[in-house]
């Protein structure tokens, strides 16, 4: 299963400051589209829209062409089908199986297929050996690989990654990058990647688009983003010159 | 001698697990509600119960009095002088204090966790368990300290209990009736056990706190 996404006119502020200023995004079923741009460009508030955690101020989030419905009902299953890993994630105490396995108990998955699911999403991080560690006594890396494990363990329809590698070494980080690629080409998901890894963007996105002082710069495929960028901010971005 | 400081005992264990569990049942889930902040009048009702936390246990003691006493309204309940009254005593004095500190304890559960559970799926009711799972350990801290209260709580017991040998007297108010009779060994023996009983009961309660914690 996947979902389309489309963002229009979407507008947010926080104490009088403009954070998003008429956001307009459409995002096609299984596309991995990045959003880039740097700090404090409003790239975490849209996503933190798009996932039901903040109300937008003005715009709409429609989601496979419908807006997000107003029925609690509705709305919870719509908000299942989309997943987020964070930045920092908090991890649940206890075991890593209860922190991966939760959200298929909060959607009444029961054994055998739970624990099935589990294994299977801790493999895809390579994480099947710290299934009855405890979430306290994991590494940064490890803890993120089990964030991301938590985030997709449900299949969701749309995945949205908050800098979801930003604090990781190279090597956790390729692990991660692998997975959300394999995830991509297996199930079609829909992603939403944040990141200011210009880099990460280009290894993993379908499209990029630039969020700059809270207005959609520019987008486009990856190639014409990065090699021919047609407006002067991108290409300032591009070249590390945007002043942040 | 021996078979009275028994019963003695077993009055206290009674009277105060019985209001310590009567306190939790009532005061855990609204001081979950309260810390998650979906009971409205938040001022008013945090101003109250900061208030009850600090009502001294005589004033319990009378209120209840008054309300048990022949003339009040549960008078009929006869509930005066039996320990079913005690329990009711420690009941309001214990209540205010498990509901205070739960209420803190889950309020100060990251905002973060709460939001990890709504991005994973949980709906209203998940979101609950998930952080009063969370929050376990600190409740149990709002338990052990209840029944720390209730345990070696005195002035409400002793005014509505009033020490009635055979029948409502227990730890704390034989420690009073021993040093007005000059009858330190005595006291002292009794405080021994009471210091026993709290010590077995916290070593109880702090070992399932580490269990949570783990």
């Amino acid at each position: 299963m996947t979902m389309s996404v489309e963002v229009e006119a979407l507008r947010k502020s926080f104490d009088r400051r403009n954070v998003l200023v008429d956001v307009d995004l459409h995002i096609p079923p299984g596309e991995i589209l990045a959003v880039i741009g740097p700090n404090g460009a409003g790239k975490t508030t849209l996503l933190r829209i798009v996932d039901f955690l903040l109300r937008p101020d003005a715009g709409a989030v429609r989601y496979d062409g419908r807006d997000g419905p107003a029925d609690p009902e509705a709305r919870l299953a719509l908000r299942r089908r989309i997943s987020m890993v964070a930045q920092n994630p908090r991890l649940f105490r206890g075991s890593v199986f209860y922190s991966v396995s939760y959200g298929l108990c909060v959607r009444g998955v029961e054994p055998p297929e739970l624990p099935i699911r589990t294994l299977q999403a801790l493999e895809a991080v390579g994480l099947v050996d710290r299934l009855h560690a405890r979430t306290s006594d994991l590494s940064a890396g490890e803890a993120q690989r089990v964030a991301f494990a938590r985030a997709v363990v449900f299949r969701p329809d749309l995945l949205l990654l908050d800098e979801f590698a930003a604090n990781l070494d190279p090597a956790n980080a390729r692990i991660l990058e692998a997975a959300v690629l394999e995830y991509n080409r297996s199930t079609g998901t829909t992603v939403i990647l944040v990141t200011h890894d210009m880099f990460q963007a280009k290894r993993l996105a379908n499209r990029v688009a630039l969020l700059y002082e809270g207005r959609i710069i520019e987008s486009g495929s990856v190639i014409e983003f990065f090699d021919e960028p047609g407006d002067p901010r991108t290409r300032a971005f591009v070249r590390g010159e945007l002043a942040y | 001698m021996a078979g009275d400081i028994v019963d003695i005992t077993l009055l206290s264990l009674y009277v105060s697990s019985t209001s310590t569990l009567v306190a939790t049942a009532v005061a855990v889930p609204v001081g979950i509600a309260l810390g998650l902040r979906e009971i409205g009048s938040q001022r008013l009702l945090k101003n109250i119960l900061f208030t009850l936390y600090g009502l001294p246990p005589v004033l319990a003691g009378l209120l209840v009095f008054l309300l048990v006493s022949r003339g009040g309204p549960l008078g009929p309940l006869g509930l005066l002088f039996t320990p079913l009254g005690m329990v009711i005593a420690q009941v309001v004095v214990v209540t205010p204090i498990i509901l205070g500190i739960t209420m803190s304890v889950v309020s100060t559960v990251e905002s973060r966790l709460k939001e990890t559970a709504f991005v994973l799926g949980a709906d209203a009711h998940q979101l609950r368990v998930t952080v009063m799972r969370e929050a376990t350990a600190g409740i149990l801290t709002a338990v052990m300290v209840g029944f720390g209260r209730a345990i070696s709580e005195v002035g409400a017991v002793f005014i509505v209990g009033r020490h009635i040998e055979g029948q409502t007297q227990v730890l704390t108010t034989t420690i009073i009736t021993d040093i007005e009779q000059a009858a330190y060994g005595h006291a002292i023996a009794v405080g021994i056990i009471l210091l026993v009983i709290a010590g077995l009961v916290y070593s109880l309660l702090y070992r399932l706190q580490e269990r949570t914690l783990q």
